[in-house]
């Protein structure tokens, strides 16, 4: 079929073009001798001042990893991860927390012009006291490698009650806080890379909303890996009392370099009775080049718990970048009529690698959870969805929709999707629905006879595969969620 | 003004399961600036296929022969270019797009075709004026601009949707494949209307039908009977009215 050819040298040609937003920039740095040991523990809380019950909890983590293996179930490759050749800490060395733009590094402001962060967002971080007048509902945690070095809007949050700041500002300024939620869900011991991050953890954001208080404003946060050989490990908490509600932004790009990279993320959220928490991601790692070297590996837990009866807690999350993305985020539903929600887009292409998926854990009677999964395939890449429901016997008319799409884009790349369903209660109701697909040659050949070209006319309809996920991206960050995909199929599709 | 649209001998074949099939053996036709034709011929005879090939759909391998529209050559464009040229085509099955928005692949299309001619985007609110004033006019409902195109509209929905696409990119050229089919016989009037009214000097189109009643509407300047892959007669409307009578057979008994 001389059409598929075509179309396939087409992709290939595009798949050339590089990395759009890999550079880097020209900071300096304070950085870590490369390692890891007890010393590099004390080393990190030290530098970040913290007290000793937060150097406890991480030697108490730190000796728990040593103890642990790499998991080998997911179904990605890779050679072995050195964990002594990298660096576990590197701030810029200007001091951290400005209070004024003047006080933020040119070059950073530079970073976020090229990162494409909203206009509106920029204006956050240009001129702190114009955009608060605007009311503009986005605030900005900026995360530039391992220190906010950018908090915007603490003042209108603060007024609210919500605390939205640098964890390691959360852990000096609010311990009972931090002591009393940090860990509750994704203990130390959870997993060997959640293990990893408890121990060396740097930054992250740490939300508080109080009881009944509707956050007045999205809360964003942009991260981006910007120094060699620096493993990131964020560390995100978030908490929501009874009846409040919160909607948090994360998203990243990456500079584009050599060596492999290790993300290990962890988040936490708890949502109390009737308390509803959004959290949406639109990931850009670095995926490597056209051969699959230097992408970023990202390795990420994210767990949320709907302790209070009613609550809410929904994962939206657009995954383009990253060499190997090995992430589940998960809602475990304790609270009665409690529901979770996951709704996922994962794009790989080239020689990238993903194992993503959910885990619904129905404790409570009443709970509901819904699964839409999006996954898309293009060159060489490998994509699995791997999604596990459990009732628990406890689950007295617990519910789950699953649905599972993939689309493939030639004829050199995978999907996989692996459901697991754990029922031990016959009231309980498990659906699963699953669809593999390809861009038909008469879907692209109606685009085209429309004027559009072909990266446009994928586009078009892989935005169109990806639709019942995007809607749930809040405004701003579904149009750039739109752009990424069209980004990342522009070297991939056809 | 005879070298608006040129056909010469033009051959194309399909690959079937890995034998070639030869579906176009020597096509000849031409289109004057400004002129409606028709074409209607049996089942199989390759109506369809000289759309896809004129639109650039390359399935369709060209063996031999030339179409040239607007003084270039047509078979050497892409698609989208030959859209930006002004042709378009009107699917006798409309293709489904699931989650595409219907508005928004219209505005797509619309600002890429305008582009392309070196004429000004529209935004969002000038669209949707100019879309509304379309869907008016072809008493479609704005429901079908919310829905994903093509998507669980019925036949005549779809045709419809055809019509609305050529409206809004303004071609030069259209190629109306069965748009008449499967619509009842109001949406037949409507649809004619939606073509009738872009009659002009400078709007040509090619109306391919197996129904006499709809060339009551958009009465052609030429009518002609594709058979086995070939133009085999052509005349004025009255052929139209005599294939509805006769059949076909008296044609293609002259041309064997
Ligand atoms: N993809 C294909 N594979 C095999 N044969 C094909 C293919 N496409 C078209 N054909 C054949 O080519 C011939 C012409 O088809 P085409 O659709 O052009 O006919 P048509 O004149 O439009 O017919 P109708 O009036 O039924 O619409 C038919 O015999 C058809 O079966
Ligand atoms: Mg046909």
């Amino acid at each position: 079929m001389p059409a598929v050819t075509e179309t396939r040298e087409t992709v290939e040609k595009l798949a050339k073009s590089s990395y759009e937003w890999g550079f880097e920039t020209d900071i300096e740095m304070d950085i870590a001798p490369k390692g890891l040991n007890e010393e590099t523990v004390r080393l990190i809380s030290e530098r970040k001042g913290e007290p000793q019950w937060m150097l406890d909890w991480r030697l108490k983590a730190f000796r728990a990893w040593l103890e642990m293996e790499e998991p080998t179930w997911a179904h990605i490759h890779h050679p072995p991860i050195d964990y002594q050749d990298a660096h576990y800490f590197a701030q810029p060395k200007k001091k951290p927390g400005p209070k004024s733009l003047d006080e933020v590094d040119p070059e950073l402001l530079k970073t976020y012009a090229k990162l494409g962060i909203p206009l509106h967002e920029q204006a956050l971080l240009a001129g702190v006291e114009g955009a608060e007048e605007a009311r503009l509902p986005v605030a900005v945690d900026a995360v530039f490698d391992s220190v906010s070095v950018a908090t915007t809007f603490r003042k209108t949050l603060a007024e609210a009650g919500v605390i939205f700041c640098p964890i390691s500002e959360a852990i000096r300024e609010h311990p009972e806080l931090v002591r009393k939620y940090l860990g509750t869900v994704v203990p130390v011991s959870d997993n060997f890379f959640g293990a990893l991050n408890s121990a060396v953890f740097t930054d992250g954001s740490f939300v508080y909303i109080p009881e009944g208080v509707r956050c007045p404003m999205e809360l964003s946060t942009y991260f981006r890996i910007n120094a060699r050989n620096t493993g990131q490990f964020e560390r995100t908490l978030i908490i929501a009392e009874d009846r409040a509600t919160v909607s948090y932004l994360e998203g990243c790009t990456a500079p584009q370099r050599d060596e492999n990279q290790l993300h290990a993320a962890v988040v936490e959220l708890i949502a109390m009775e009737d308390a509803s928490i959004k959290y949406s991601t639109v990931q850009n790692w670095y995926p490597g080049d056209d051969e699959g070297r230097g992408g970023i590996y990202n390795f990420v837990t994210k767990r949320g718990i709907c302790r209070g009866a009613r609550s809410k807690i929904s994962w939206t999350q657009v995954e383009t970048g990253s060499a190997i993305t090995w992430k589940y985020p998960s809602c475990v539903l304790a609270g009665e009529g409690s529901v979770g929600e996951f709704y996922s887009v994962a794009v790989t292409n080239n020689h990238q690698q993903a194992d993503t998926g959910t885990k619904m854990i129905h404790l409570a009677p009443n709970t509901r959870s819904t699964i839409i999964a999006k996954t898309i395939s293009a060159g060489q890449s490998d994509s699995t969805y791997r999604g596990l429901v459990r009732m628990q016997p406890k689950a007295r008319n617990a519910r789950n929709f699953t649905q599972c799409d993939s689309l493939l884009i030639g004829d050199q790349c995978g999907a996989h999707t692996v459901p697991y369903i754990e029922s031990r209660n016959m009231t309980a109701r498990v659906e699963h629905e699953a669809t593999t697909s390809k861009i038909s040659e008469d879907q692209l050949f109606y685009c085209r006879s429309r004027g559009l070209s072909e990266e446009d006319a994928v586009g078009l309809i892989v935005n169109g595969f990806c639709r019942e996920v995007l809607k749930e991206l809040p405004m701003e960050f579904a149009v750039e969620a739109q752009k990424l995909l069209q980004i990342s199929l522009e070297g991939s599709v056809g | 003004m005879s070298d608006f649209l040129k056909i010469q001998g033009l051959q194309a074949r399909i690959d079937a399961d890995g034998t070639p099939k030869d579906i176009l053996k020597g096509l000849d036709l031409e289109i004057p600036k400004g002129e409606v034709h028709a074409i209607m011929g049996p089942n199989g005879s390759g109506k369809s296929t000289l759309s896809y090939v004129l639109a650039g759909r390359d399935d369709y391998e060209v063996t031999g022969g030339s179409a040239t529209f607007k003084g270039q050559d047509l078979l050497a464009l892409e698609p989208e270019e030959r859209a930006a040229l002004g042709l378009f085509l009107a699917f006798q099955s409309p293709v489904e797009l699931p989650g595409v928005n219907n508005a928004n692949f219209l505005r797509t299309a619309v600002n890429a075709v305008r582009r392309a001619r070196g004429e000004a985007e529209l935004d969002a609110v000038a669209f949707l004026k100019a879309v509304r004033a379309e869907t008016k006019h072809l008493s479609m409902s704005d429901d079908m601009l919310k829905r994903a195109v093509n998507v669980g509209f019925s036949g005549g929905e779809k045709k419809r949707n055809e019509v609305l696409q050529m409206r809004l990119l303004q071609p030069s050229f259209a190629i109306l494949d069965e748009t008449d089919s499967g619509l009842d016989i109001d949406a037949l009037r409507i649809v004619a209307e939606g073509v009738n009214s872009l009659r002009s000097p400078d709007f040509s189109a090619l109306v391919i039908t197996h129904h006499q009643r709809l060339l009551d509407y958009i009465v052609p300047d030429r009518v002609h009977v594709m058979a086995h892959g070939r133009i085999i007669h052509s005349g004025g409307p009255e052929i139209a009215k005599t294939l509805e009578k006769q059949g076909y057979t008296q044609f293609l008994e002259a041309a064997a």
